[in-house]
């Protein structure tokens, strides 16, 4: 393991972010907020999703969560295709890094990304409303388990798409509704019954639901359940994202 | 072991086009080597695939005996690109590239000195901390060479490094690459500058349409054409009405007075073309003999290859 290079890598990664905080960190904190001000003020008298829960807080894990989400997914499919387009991904691969290398930088870039946003958004939402924690660990588990998930996809997005709005359709068409659909704004037992069993083959849902009772301690459903479907998504998805890499699909082509 | 790079049976097609159809060349260690074709003749695409940026379809290429695909590690450590196209981060500094690009080859701190080396030999010490963006043309092309020396290569590749560069840039880079060589450096240059090759190059390989139409030593290479060829231009008072038929294959441009012609020395007299076109009405005013250089051997070859 050339982990040097890899450890440089991944550094290139977080500046490349680091850099452009305010597009990359600030500005998806804003509007995480603006969702939780809109939202809470609007729905805070309707709803209770959870005894003892009120609807603002009921709202923040979500939030938190689908930051994490598409931040995660962000760096690493916009990393990469900045670099194809710019053409210079040739730099890294001119390299002796390894696809797996590859692989660990940037995923791990992804996951410092969504966990930093995810982090911001808690800060600042519990200015506003007190939050308890059930469990720290569950948090941290499900937040780098998610992020690495997108991180991920990311990566395969990034090495499909060839040019940027290729890669804005994978965002709008997939990410998006994927992770507003997931009961972010709301528990999915208050769905029809069909959309209920829908909402159980995104697994987006999951991971905003298992981040929930990482707070509340209650969940839709069983957190290990939740567990269980990241941990079997961040299999497959590595074990796809490393097979194009070492295949050199679209990158050695 | 003594070759630095070896190309075994490299074919490659991309859709109906065949880049490369089966091609096979040796490039020995300390080489000054210098790939020659025409635009679209398939040398940047041999080079990424020694490179690794492109996989051949089928047959090998090895660095120093690494597989460059197998043993990708070892064959890259050995090997200095230079791409064809002016890429850059723009997110850093020339230091912090270069710094990043050591990085991938494990290389730290301990590395430093020679990135100095590299910054000053290659006249960027002015530019060091300056962002990529912010540089000229002929500065990012210095920087793209200093990138691909950072970890000592054995071998550089350069893919037209000196296109659309200035003149006095390019005969920078030119010293700068000689001295490489003198210190023990293979090299490889890609190049459609016949110049180039001419001064620089021990040994040239032309390609074109994706096979080697030619590889020899520059003097032999050179020779194999001087020797039995020459070009001969001639001046006269007035243009002619029609070239007589006996000359139209050794014409090769006529441009009002001006006739060139390429001749056969074996076969075809200089005196008999002069007798020909007396016959035919010209008043001589001026005569040239020029031997033939690179440029021609290649619209040559490659003419030759096509027909
Ligand atoms: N990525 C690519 N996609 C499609 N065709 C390509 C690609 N790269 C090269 N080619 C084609 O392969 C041939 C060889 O190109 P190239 O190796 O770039 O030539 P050279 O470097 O000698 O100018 C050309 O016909 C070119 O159009
Ligand atoms: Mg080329």
């Amino acid at each position: 393991m050339n982990l040097r290079g890899l450890s440089v890598l991944l550094y290139k990664e977080l500046l490349r972010f680091y850099k452009v905080w305010l597009q990359t960190l600030l500005a998806p904190i804003i509007t995480a907020l603006l969702y939780f001000l809109v939202f809470a003020h609007a729905l805070e008298e309707q709803v209770q999703v959870y005894s003892g829960v009120s609807y603002t807080a009921f709202l923040i894990p979500g939030l938190v969560m689908m930051s994490i989400i598409q931040n995660a997914f962000a760096n690493s499919s916009s990393s990469l295709i900045q670099s194809k387009v710019t053409g210079n991904i040739v730099f890294v691969l001119l390299s002796p890094l390894s696809y797996l290398e590859f692989f660990l930088a940037f995923v791990l870039a992804s996951m410092v990304r969504g966990v930093v946003v995810g982090a911001g958004v808690c800060l600042v939402a519990v200015l506003f409303v007190s939050l308890p924690i059930h469990s720290a660990m569950i948090l941290l588990g499900f937040a780098l388990l998610s992020s690495a998930v997108l991180g991920s996809l990311g990566i395969i997005a990034g090495i499909w798409a060839e040019k940027f709005d290729q890669l804005a359709g994978f965002q709008n068409f997939v990410v998006l509704p994927l992770s507003f659909l997931s009961g972010v704004f709301y528990s999915i037992h208050s769905l029809p019954p069909f959309w209920q069993a829908v909402s159980h083959f995104n697994p987006f849902f999951y991971m905003i639901d298992g981040f929930r009772y990482g707070f509340f301690g209650v969940s839709d459903v069983d957190p290990w359940l939740s567990f269980g479907v990241i941990a079997v998504s961040l299999c497959l998805l590595a074990a796809i994202t490393l097979f194009l890499l070492k295949s050199g699909y679209k990158l050695r082509h | 072991m003594d070759a630095a790079i070896t190309v075994n049976e490299v074919r490659k097609h991309y859709g109906k086009v065949q880049a490369l159809k089966g091609l096979n060349l040796t490039i020995e260690r300390g080489e000054f080597f210098g790939l020659l074709g025409p635009n679209g003749a398939g040398k940047s695409t041999l080079i990424n695939i020694i490179a690794g940026l492109v996989r051949a379809d089928a047959g090998g290429v090895a660095v120093f005996g690494h597989d460059v695909v197998r043993d990708y590690r070892h064959a890259r450590a050995q090997l200095g690109v230079v791409p064809q196209e002016l890429v850059f981060d723009p997110f850093f500094s020339v230091r912090e590239v270069l710094r990043i690009q050591a990085g991938y080859f494990g290389l730290g701190k301990e590395n430093d000195p020679w990135l100095d080396e590299l910054i000053d030999a290659l006249d960027l010490s002015d530019k060091a901390n300056v962002n990529m963006r912010a540089l000229s043309g002929g500065m990012k092309r210095r920087v793209l060479i200093a990138q691909a020396l950072v970890h000592k290569p054995k071998v550089l590749v350069l893919d037209e490094p000196t296109a659309g560069v200035d003149v006095e840039l390019r005969r920078t880079l030119w010293q700068f690459v000689k001295r490489l060589h003198r210190d023990g450096l293979t090299i490889v240059l890609t190049t459609h500058y016949l110049e180039e090759a001419e001064t620089l190059c021990d040994r040239i390989a032309i390609i074109d349409h994706g096979t080697l139409i030619a590889l020899d030593h520059k003097r032999a290479l050179l020779e194999k054409v001087t020797g039995a060829r020459c070009r001969l231009i001639v001046t006269l008072a007035a243009p002619l009405k029609a070239v007589p038929e006996s000359l139209s294959g050794m014409l090769k441009q006529q441009e009002g007075v001006r006739l060139e012609f390429q001749l056969d020395k074996g076969r075809d007299p200089i005196m008999s073309v002069l007798d020909a076109l007396r016959a035919a009405g010209g008043v001589l005013v001026d005569l040239q003999t020029e031997e033939t250089d690179l440029e021609d051997i290649f619209v040559e070859l490659t003419k030759r290859k096509r027909t």
